[in-house]
């Protein structure tokens, strides 16, 4: 492929050390390129989740060596990799947690208005557009406490959409819907990719999603397997 | 970063659980307002005591001593220079109470920069008589507009004034108890009789209550013209000169100077306290050491209600993590939080401790002993209030910067992680 690739990781080696020496990630490198929708499957416990939050760049202790949009992203100071997180990564997390006591509209506002690069309303519409999109804009002004599983992890993906990012990663972001809403979200994501050229990265243990997708990466006791 | 932002952010968590917000700002308040009450009242009674007796003592007390000279005349004489002298029985003179050439030494006391005034007392012997009884007792004849200058006399007047004693020669302000014994009031009349023999009818203007049992049975005033006249003094006769400083520090030098240069007995202010010193040093102690504790449990207040605040925000602070907060700005969110209870806590505790010290100000508080206190004293000084303040806004700063610390460096990935 020549595409330019959006996540490249080299050699990527984790240990935890509680409570005993744990060799979760052994040498994984694979590549993700601009505009692919790649799933990534695996059993339970085998690190896909640890390998997530290595790429999300909030886990920093790790060996190897990760590249954003070819630039490197191992080592940087922690102020400039949360920029990297708020502009460039859009995070979908497996239990998809919300600030409770904000509203839906509020919790899809808040990594723009961190971002800042657009007024208020701006960013307003822009989160009106979104929920509309995924089929949740009667719950805009609803607190985040309120509203069901479902509906949860539907503004978990609008909140990850919102800053446009390159990439979004998502650890099992359809897990807790049922197959209609499951469909629904697949939908959207394959919409994404081919309508704003988005890169997805997705982490399931649904067969059927993985076989809908451009490319599936198979863990296996922290190896990558090819 | 963007500080209207994390504004907002604070203000939702503080919003959202105002019931914690206010009870941590409640602990603010009342330690607050617990430590400006207590200040308030504390000093304000510290000044009473103060001034129950330190107002009235003069700083430096000049008299001439009653004792014998200290050279005999037979000293002076150059025929016995080389003899060995021994006088037996040496008995001190009559008329030692009058201070020599006192209205030079006054006008002299009264140019030093450091003295305020000078009140000269003509001071004596005196039997009150008024039908048949005669009673013991002691006569000061003041200069009345420098005395009430100077001392709170005015306020021991618990009936008639002062002003009668200036403008009438033939006036007595009579002790509460002398008058109580020789069963006469105000506007009634009272013979003065000196040990001389001479005698005096006065008419009562003023009753003089200090609280002090032995003082009230025997102490009168009248105008130092009245004094002398029952004496059978000239103009300039003099007992004892009052001194008072502007600085109660120069007392003891001072009083030591004056003592030398007249060759006259002068004690200052400290050695005549020197006990009550140590009771209102305690006494401040004791303020502090309450005002230190209630300020400190404040800021335990604060602290803990943050630590509190910030475990059951571990999700938000991972989620404002990940989606790009960086850790100054998650450590400002919690920052805010702890300065706007600090602040408000405090506000209210200023307000706290400004009812209670008013509604201290207001409760009555009759005593035997204080004729013209009628409520409890309290010093509302707007000293107390701003330490008190700056004390809930540093406070909560300190409090609250270690749990935000704590949020500031704390991994997104472990709570992420899930349970
Ligand atoms: N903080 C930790 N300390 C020690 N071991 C850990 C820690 N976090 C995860 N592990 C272990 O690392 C392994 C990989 O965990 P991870 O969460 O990546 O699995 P996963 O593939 O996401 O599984 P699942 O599909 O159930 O979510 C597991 O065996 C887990 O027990
Ligand atoms: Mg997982």
């Amino acid at each position: 492929m020549n595409k330019k690739s959006v996540i490249r990781a080299t050699g990527i080696n984790k240990h935890f050390y509680t409570p005993t020496d744990y060799h979760v990630l052994r040498d994984v490198s694979f590549d993700v390129h601009a505009g692919e929708f790649v799933s990534i499957m695996g059993k339970s416990g085998s690190g896909k989740s640890t390998l997530l939050y290595i790429l999300s760049t909030m886990d920093t202790v790790y060996e190897g060596e990760l590249f954003l949009d070819d630039r490197k992203i191992t080592g940087l100071p922690a102020a400039e990799l949360s920029a990297v997180r708020n502009e460039h990564i859009g995070f979908v997390f497996q239990f998809h947690y919300l600030l409770e006591e904000f509203t839906v509209l509020d919790n899809v506002s808040l990594p723009a208005w961190k971002l800042a690069r657009k007024s208020r309303e701006e960013i307003r519409a822009a989160a009106t557009e979104l929920l509309k999109l995924l089929d949740i804009s009667k719950l805009a002004d609803k607190r985040a406490s309120r509203i069901s599983g479902g509906e949860r992890q539907r503004v978990a993906i609008a909140r990850a959409l919102i800053n446009s990012p390159t990439i979004i990663m998502g650890d099992e972001p359809t897990g807790n819907l049922d197959s209609k809403n499951a469909d629904n979200v697949l939908a959207i994501f394959r919409d994404l990719v081919t309508a704003r050229d988005l890169t997805l990265l997705i982490v399931t243990h649904d067969q059927d999603f993985a076989d809908r997708t451009d490319r599936i990466i198979t863990m296996e006791d922290g190896r990558v397997l090819v | 970063m963007d500080l209207q932002l994390l504004f907002y952010i604070a203000g939702k968590h503080l919003f959202s659980r105002l019931k914690q917000s206010l009870v941590a700002a409640l602990g603010v308040t009342i330690g607050i307002g617990m430590f400006i009450t207590l200040s308030t009242f504390m000093t304000g009674l510290n000044g009473l005591l103060d001034g129950l007796s330190l107002d009235r003592t003069p700083h430096i007390h000049l008299y001439k001593e009653i004792g014998p000279s200290e050279r005999q005349p037979l000293a002076f004489s150059a025929a016995y220079a080389d003899d060995l002298l021994l006088i037996h029985s040496i008995k001190p003179k009559r008329r030692q109470s009058r201070i020599a050439s006192a209205t030079s030494m006054i006008k002299s006391i009264r140019s030093y920069p450091e003295v305020r005034g000078v009140s000269p007392h003509v001071r004596s012997q005196v039997f009150y008589s008024a039908g048949a009884v005669d009673l013991n007792g002691v006569v000061s004849g003041i200069d009345v507009a420098e005395e009430v200058r100077l001392f709170p006399l005015e306020d021991y007047i618990v009936a008639g004034s002062t002003d009668a004693l200036k403008r009438d020669e033939n006036a007595i302000i009579l002790g509460h108890g002398v008058a109580r014994k020789l069963s006469t009031d105000i506007d009634g009349r009272v013979q003065l009789l000196s040990t001389e023999g001479n005698r005096l009818p006065l008419k009562v203007v003023g009753l003089y209550q200090s609280g002090l049992a032995d003082v009230d049975d025997t102490q009168s005033y009248v105008n130092i013209g009245t004094a002398r006249r029952l004496l059978g003094e000239r103009t300039g006769y003099v007992t004892d000169i009052n001194v008072k400083l502007y600085d109660i520090e120069n007392a003891l030098p001072l009083a030591e100077h004056f003592a030398s240069l007249y060759n006259i007995k002068a004690v200052d202010i400290g050695t005549a306290n020197a006990q009550f010193e140590t009771g209102t040093s305690i006494r401040n102690l004791i303020t502090y050491v309450v005002s230190i504790t209630l300020l400190v449990v404040a800021g335990f207040g604060i602290y803990n209600i943050l630590n509190m605040f910030i475990r059951e925000k571990m999700n938000d602070i991972a989620i404002l993590k990940a989606i790009g907060f960086s850790g100054r700005e998650v450590k400002m969110i919690f920052m805010i939080q702890a300065l706007a209870i600090g602040l408000f806590g405090g506000v209210m505790g200023l307000l706290l401790g400004w009812g209670l010290s008013v509604l201290i100000d207001h409760t009555p508080f009759e005593m035997e002993a204080l004729p013209t206190i009628t409520t409890y004293p309290v010093n509302i000084a707007p000293i107390y209030f701003v330490i008190g303040f700056a004390f809930a806004v540093v406070a909560s700063y300190f409090a609250g910067y270690l749990p935000a610390n704590k949020a500031r460096k704390m991994d997104p990935v472990d709570v992420l992680r899930g349970q």
